[in-house]
This record gives structure tokens, sequence and C-alpha cells, in this order.
């Protein structure tokens, strides 16, 4: 059976920002990365964390941006869309 | 501080809801940019966009000062507000017209009041077009 490549699909890149992701919040209680279009560079993340607490959503994006900083500097991802929330 | 750097710091502050996107109030060249409008459009909020694709500088310059690296992004009353996701999660919990009425009062009901505004026309910049 030959793999077909579809959205959702786990890819090396997928992986990639999984560990970056798992890096930057090691108690996450959640960390997901979705390919949007199966092409390796179209990404949505989420990442559910108690360091969140408390902050604005744009203090949240900005931790899972600094985490992703290298492949969004290097271009590989071309679209990212975030999803983040606090645990309280 | 750059020139190019300067006019977007004072768009940003003379402003009172401006969105940097790919494109201009009436020709959006991306989704993420179009999910931004279509959340102010939602609740009805007067705005000005600036396109950054006619110069790549713009772009640089305008991640150098708000330290937020993609497009779109939505400034209100001077301060960033967030982007696309951010501002499509404020409106869809009510979110944006409240930190609307907090930063600008009533004033910002403004349904239809679009316009594009640019950063490098005037004297003493050189516009780079898209390769």
């Amino acid at each position: 059976m030959v793999a077909v490549i579809a959205a959702g699909i786990v890819g090396p890149m997928s992986e990639r920002l999984e560990e970056l992701l798992r890096g930057a919040f090691p108690e996450a209680q959640e960390v997901g990365v979705l390919d949007r279009t199966g092409g390796g560079d179209h990404f949505h993340v989420t990442v559910v964390d108690s360091t969140f607490d408390g902050l604005s959503l744009v203090a949240q994006h900005r931790l899972v941006y600094d985490a992703l900083a290298q492949p969004l500097r290097d271009g590989t991802i071309h679209e990212l869309r975030i999803t983040t929330r606090g645990e309280a | 501080m750059t020139e190019l750097r300067d006019r977007i710091k004072g768009t940003i502050e003379q402003e009172p809801v401006v969105a940097f996107i790919k494109g201009t109030h009436e020709q959006v060249f991306c989704g993420n940019s179009d999910r931004a409008l279509q959340a102010l459009r939602g609740v009805g909020a007067g705005f000005a966009t600036v396109d950054v694709l006619p110069d790549p500088r713009i772009r640089e310059e305008l991640s150098a000062l708000s330290d937020w690296p993609t497009i779109p992004q939505v400034f209100v009353a001077g301060e960033l507000v967030g982007g696309a996701d951010i501002v499509q999660e404020l409106a869809l919990t009510g979110q944006l017209e409240a930190t609307l009425d907090e930063k600008l009062g009533e004033t910002w009901r403004r349904p239809g009041d679009e316009r594009t505004v640019s950063v490098t026309d005037g004297p003493g910049l050189r516009v780079v077009p898209n390769a």
C-alpha cells in the first residue's frame, strides 16, 4: 500500500516542531502539531501549559514563536497557526 | 532608527486600529490577513491597513519593532493585539469589542470605514518593487 500524503500526516517537519515545543514546554499538558496541507510547511500547533496561566494571548504566542524561532527564520515554516491555553 | 521604521511606528501610533497585511483592504492576498480583517469587520470596527508586500523591508522593520515574526499584525491604540489567530479568537469570545472599548472608547465603531495607507510613499524613501 502506497502512503498517501494527506493533511494531518506526521512527517519529519511535524516531528521536529513537536520536539522543539516539548523542549520549550517540558511540563505541557498537551502539545499538538498538525501539518495542515501535508506539505511540511503549513502547520497548526497547539500547546496547553500552566506557563500560560495569566499571560495575554500575545505573550503566550510569543513563547511559541520563541520555541520555533529557528524554523520560522530559515523559512521551513511558511504558515503557522497557533492555539494556546493555560491550565487554570 | 531608519526612516522607514519611523514611518511604521508613526502609523501604529496615529491610527486607532491598523492591520499590517499582505494586500490591501480591497484586495487581500493571504488567508490569514483576510481572517484578521473579517474579525475586525465582524465587530463593526473601522480600520486602516498597510500592505507589506511592496517592499520586503516593511515586514523586516515591522517585526523588529513589534517583536512579532508573522503577518498579519493588528494594532489598537499603538499596541499589538495579535495576529490572525488571536484577533479571530478575541472576536469569537467577545473580547475584541471589549479590548477596542477599553483602548478607544466608542470611537472604533465605524463599520465600512476602511482604507489603505502607505508607509513608503513620500519624499526621501526609495520604494523597491517586489521582484
